[in-house]
């Protein structure tokens, strides 16, 4: 089980937090502008990397907020936490 | 007892306290601190089960955690029972009663024995192999399998004991208890780290606290001398916690593992009563230091199960720690120096050492020598090629090793004995590093796999790390806890160090024997029967990954776990395959390092608080009315009000009749209630819910569905307006919290500029819903200054209201078609209102109804139940509600996805109205329905997701989903039933009322 530190509370157990899949993939502004394929990229198609991962958690049990985190799925080592609408710190 | 087995006085087994316990039904006696194996022993007792799949006799083969053999039941036959137990951990108390598993009538004659008999017929993958065809009968062989499958019996009463689990933080965690963790636990906590130290045994001191040998000496004391004063100085040590009896069960990731504390599995029963049995321990480490030891290898060799033939460092520990001999005439086999220690040990107690059997050529290192000097008759280079005996081993047969040690030469030579020492080297325990994440690398050397890569601030030292004696173990010691820990200096720099070193190895992981492989049975599982036959008939079948040979060998798949024998059965592998050990890599070991009850992993979280529940504020109304509940999520919610005599059916038919003819009530608390607030709450509403908010008025109410981005239906229900920038919005009971989570992510992620909060108040408020052509003089009775005439307050719009000078909120509007209002109050004020509209209601048959009623009324109207109706695979287009899409908007969530190819198909399936040709036929909720049962196969157009009786329309009344369905209306349709067929009819998914005459009545 994780630590993550929460960017608004500090380091707080796993157990409080919820995934919520893959990061920095912003809803189209003018959906209706877009073709089944375009939409569909959007909607289905998520990365799931072995190794250095950009992905949205929430503080589910805690703060309530949103934020990301960078993750190594191949050992679990957390690299960063940042506040939605922040830059990745690490490319 | 025969007091001749019991040899010396030991330290740890109390004499003065006789403790009388039962094996198999017979009384026998042992002392305070004996396990039930040492107890077993002392008693003269080997015998003490049979193996899982021969039959075969076997006894007590460790004296650990480790133990293959030695599992019992005990205390069969009570609510305390508890199966497979292992003999060597356990240790006795005055009643317990334990005995053999698997064998019928009894351990000394087993029916089942003839499996060992019939055992060419049973080779690796016979069930697999033999009960494929016909596939219709696996049903009846399963039964018999399932018979003659495991091992103990699990218990059928109830868990009379008490658990529990407590979280533990703590600077420096160390696991193990020998000497390597003692002296880490000490020098962490005198440096200031908070420390925890635990081990699984009774007492501290690991091996080396019985280790009284001229070969192991710290400082010119005895090794145990040394140890059991630097144990006694522990106490004083602020800063550390210790736990004996404490095993670790799992190391997860960011140093977190859970450990199994036994606290009343030793006392007496009488001394049980209402203490806490086992705790699990949650703990939360900065650092930790495994300290595991490492696990006594067997050879493997024919017929190497027999009882009697032991480990050699268990014959050592119960004659030097539990002062039990475990036979007269001894016999140690061996490929290493550790065997030697257990000879001379038992030779200087004066106990017949018959011969020692060595499969190196001379060794000259000093216990060797002293071994020689001392006479104890050394065969090197010899090999055991077979072993006699049934119940207990009587001789062994030895042959001359070929140099390249594949095959044995020369005469047979047999020697007697009635108990056998093997030592095969020694694996260090690394379960729990490998556990945590931690690679393992390959030492050739010792051949064994030792940690090399730690995936978080942890280190492994001693014998867990591959260090086997004492001056590597020390020395290392010192360099690897300073840097670990970040300090200048240990306790232990100055130690003088006596030990031996081994200067010759030889490994064979299978020993050759005279005859054939497929003559033998030389076990390498023993608790499961797997041999090294198994194994090579696996990789022969074209088996190739250690995972695969695993699951089809079931080599190692035991409770316990095959600490003994997965080595060796890699190192088969690797010999047949010419794949090198290191390449071949390990099974994954995996949690938890020795078994759990159940009852430790679930703590107090049984019975009633398994789960929380959640009840209205008018909860013990319903109960004290009678009324039967439903679990909906963690809510309690009212299913039907039976009266005397009342059968669910008929109830829910009075109910329902009553809400239509004169007055119901219903407790909605339980819908989500999210109160939204900003000035941008409106362009919000209209973001998230597929129809238009802009333009609802002030005090208006209006139905809103909600989709996830893929189209599908998520939610629905009713929301108010109660200002400019203020909303109340419902959501169903059981998407409450999905729902509010959801849009706080959009909030937050996506619309950040919106100015719009979101605050949870389902609980805030208590939710009565009168309904009914009497609701409305009801209600005026209850809040005799609202104004309830159709003008001032029609259908979909809202009042502030105060009863009794309690702010209330009264909402108009109604999920079951008949005119109704819901009054939502401060929760604590729930009860008494709830009360007050009984009490106006009465004169008008005022009937209280549950969920079910609720459900059926609602069908009549075909108003849908979002989850039952629904299985997010349907889009509002399917559910015939395009009237909710607004066509206008530019975006809504869901809204692109309603235009994708899949989701404008013509032939998707549609939510439609289904009648029986029968009216008195009720379907079944689930049911298939088809336009064609000859057609094989059927081809299934749907199902049917709502069915009641009405009794309003007096007729049954269902809802389903039908491809096509949109299309269908009138069309003749079957529901194949077990031993019928229904003929149904597509109909308009709204039963009753059609034109909504009845909510302004």
């Amino acid at each position: 089980m994780f630590i993550i530190n929460c960017p608004y509370c500090g380091e707080r157990e796993q157990s409080e937090f919820k995934a919520g899949g893959e990061a920095h993939i912003e809803r189209p502004k003018q959906p209706t502008e877009l073709s089944d394929d375009q939409w569909a990229e959007y909607l289905f198609m998520r990365k799931n990397i072995k190794g250095i991962q950009f992905e949205r958690w929430v503080h589910v049990h805690g703060c309530r907020k949103w934020f990301n985190m960078v993750r190594d799925t191949s050992n679990d080592q957390i690299h960063a936490v940042y506040k939605m609408g922040e830059k990745p710190p690490l490319k | 007892m025969p007091k001749n087995l019991r040899i010396n006085s030991s330290n740890f087994i109390d004499e003065t306290t006789r403790v009388s316990f039962k094996f198999d039904g017979k009384t026998y006696y042992g002392f305070k601190g004996d396990t039930l194996a040492s107890a077993l022993i002392a008693n003269g007792i080997h015998l003490v089960a049979r193996s899982f799949k021969y039959h075969r006799p076997r006894g007590i083969m460790t004296a650990g955690s480790e133990e293959p053999n030695a599992i019992v039941q005990i205390n069969g036959n009570t609510a305390y029972t508890e199966p497979n137990v292992r003999a060597t951990e356990i240790e006795i108390y005055d009643g317990l009663e334990a005995s053999s598993q698997n064998c019928w009538p009894n351990v000394n004659f087993d029916i089942g024995g003839i499996n060992n008999i019939l055992s060419p017929l049973l080779p690796a993958g016979f069930y697999y192999k033999t009960f494929m065809w016909p596939a219709s009968f696996w049903e009846k062989y399963e039964y018999f399998i399932r018979k003659s499958a495991g091992l103990g019996k699990s218990p059928t009463k109830p868990d009379p004991d008490l658990y529990e689990h407590k979280y533990i933080h703590c600077d420096v965690l160390v696991i193990g208890g020998g000497i390597s963790g003692i002296m880490a636990a000490k020098t962490a906590a005198e440096n200031n780290y908070k420390t925890l130290l635990l081990d699984e045994k009774p007492h501290l001191g690991g091996t080396t606290i019985y280790q009284s040998s001229e070969f192991n000496k710290i400082n010119n004391q005895y090794s145990s001398k040394w140890l059991e004063n630097e144990i006694s100085k522990l106490k004083n040590i602020k800063n550390l916690e210790i736990k004996t009896r404490t095993s670790v069960a799992a190391y997860h990731g960011y140093n977190f593992l859970l450990a199994r504390e036994n606290l009343t599995d030793h006392l007496p029963l009488n001394k049980k009563k209402d203490k806490i049995r086992q705790r699990l321990l949650k703990i939360r480490a900065k650092k930790v230091i495994a300290a595991t030891g490492s696990i006594e290898r067997p050879l493997i060799f024919n017929n190497n199960d027999r009882p009697g033939i032991i480990l050699s460092s268990a014959i050592k520990k119960y004659s030097d720690y539990y002062g039990v001999v475990c036979g007269k005439e001894n016999i140690l086999f061996t490929n290493n120096d550790s065997a030697y220690e257990t000879a001379i040990s038992l030779f200087n107690k004066g106990i017949k050492i018959n011969a020692i059997i060595d499969i190196r050529e001379k060794v000259n290192s000093e216990i060797t020598n002293h071994a020689e000097k001392i006479g104890i008759k050394i065969y090197n280079s010899y090999t055991i090629v077979d072993t006699s005996g049934y119940r207990r081993i009587k001789e062994v047969s030895i042959m001359k090793l070929s140099k390249d040690g594949q095959s044995v030469t020369g005469s047979k030579i047999k020697i007697k004995c009635n108990c056998l020492g093997i030592s095969g080297g020694w694996t260090p325990a690394v379960h729990l590093f490998t556990q945590s994440g931690g690679k393992l690398k390959f030492d050739n050397e010792d051949n064994v796999f030792i940690p090399s890569k730690y995936p978080s601030d942890q280190i492994s030292i001693g014998s867990c790390n591959g260090e086997f004696d004492l001056n590597t173990i020390i020395k290392n010691f010192n360099q690897n806890i300073k840097n670990f820990l970040g300090i200048d200096k240990t306790s232990f720099e100055d130690l003088k160090i006596n030990s031996t070193k081994e200067i010759l190895k030889r490994n064979i992981w299978l020993l050759p024997s005279d005859k054939a492989i497929g003559k033998c049975k030389p076990f390498v599982d023993f608790q499961n029967d797997a041999t090294a036959k198994d194994i090579k008939l696996a990789l022969r079948e074209g088996f190739r990954s250690i995972e695969h040979v695993k699951r089809y060998t079931t080599t190692g798949m035991g409770t316990d776990q095959g600490k003994l024998g997965n080595m060796h059965a890699l190192g088969i592998i690797s010999d047949t395959s010419g794949v090198k050990m290191s390449d071949l890599g390990t099974t994954t070991f995996r949690p938890p390092y020795t078994p759990l009850t159940f009852g430790t992993i679930v703590g107090r979280n049984v019975g009633e608080f398994f789960d929380i529940f959640r009840k209205t504020p008018m909860h013990d109304w319903h109960v004290d009315n009678n009324a039967e509940f439903e679990n909906v999520g963690q809510w309690k919610r009212a299913w039907y009000y039976p009266k005397k005599g009342e059968s669910m059916f008929d109830a829910v038919q009075r109910e329902s009749k009553a809400a239509r003819d004169g007055a119901g009530i219903l407790d909605a608390s339980t819908l989500g209630k999210i109160d939204i607030q900003g000035s941008d709450a409106s362009e919000f509403l209209n973001r998230v819910y597929t129809n238009a908010w802009s333009k609802l008025a002030i005090g208006k109410c209006r139905y809103g569905l909600m989709l996830n981005e893929d189209g599908m239906v998520y939610d629905d229900g009713v929301t108010t307006r109660l200002d400019e920038n203020h909303y109340i919005m419902t959501t169903t009971t059981g998407g409450a919290a999905t729902v509010l989570g959801k849009l706080e992510d959009y909030l937050q992620t996506e619309w950040p500029e919106l100015d719009v909060y979101l605050t949870s108040v389902t609980d805030h408020f208590a939710t009565i819903s009168v309904c009914g052509p009497n609701s409305k003089k009801i209600v005026k009775k209850v809040i005799p200054d609202l104004d309830l005439s159709d003008e001032e307050f029609p259908h979909m719009s809202f009042k502030n209201a105060k009863i009794d000078n309690i702010k209330c909120r009264v909402m108009r509007i109604s999920f079951t078609g008949e005119q109704s209002y819901e009054i939502n109050i401060q929760a604590n004020f729930g009860k008494s209102v709830w009360e007050k509209c009984m009490e106006a209601g009465k004169e008008f048959n005022i009937t209280p109804y549950g969920t079910e009623t609720m459900h059926l009324l609602r069908a009549e109207k075909g108003f849908i139940i979002v989850g039952q109706d629904t299985d997010a695979t349907l889009t509002p287009i399917d559910l015939q509600m395009d009237w909710i899409v607004s066509k206008k908007k530019y975006d809504f969530i869901g809204k692109r996805s309603l235009y994708r190819s899949d989701t404008i198909r013509e032939d998707r399936k549609q939510l439609v109205g289904i009648v029986t040709e029968d009216p008195r036929e009720v379907l079944e909720e689930g049911a298939q329905i088809v336009a064609d049962v000859s057609k094989k196969p059927v081809e299934m157009l749907g199902h049917i997701t709502s069915s009641y009786f009405s009794p309003n329309l007096n007729k049954s009344i269902a809802l389903g989903v039908v491809k096509g369905g949109k299309n269908m209306l009138g069309k003749k349709l079957f529901i194949p039933m077990k031993n019928k067929i229904i003929s149904v009819q597509v109909a308009d998914p709204v039963f009753l009322d059609k034109e909504n005459k009845r909510l302004n009545a």
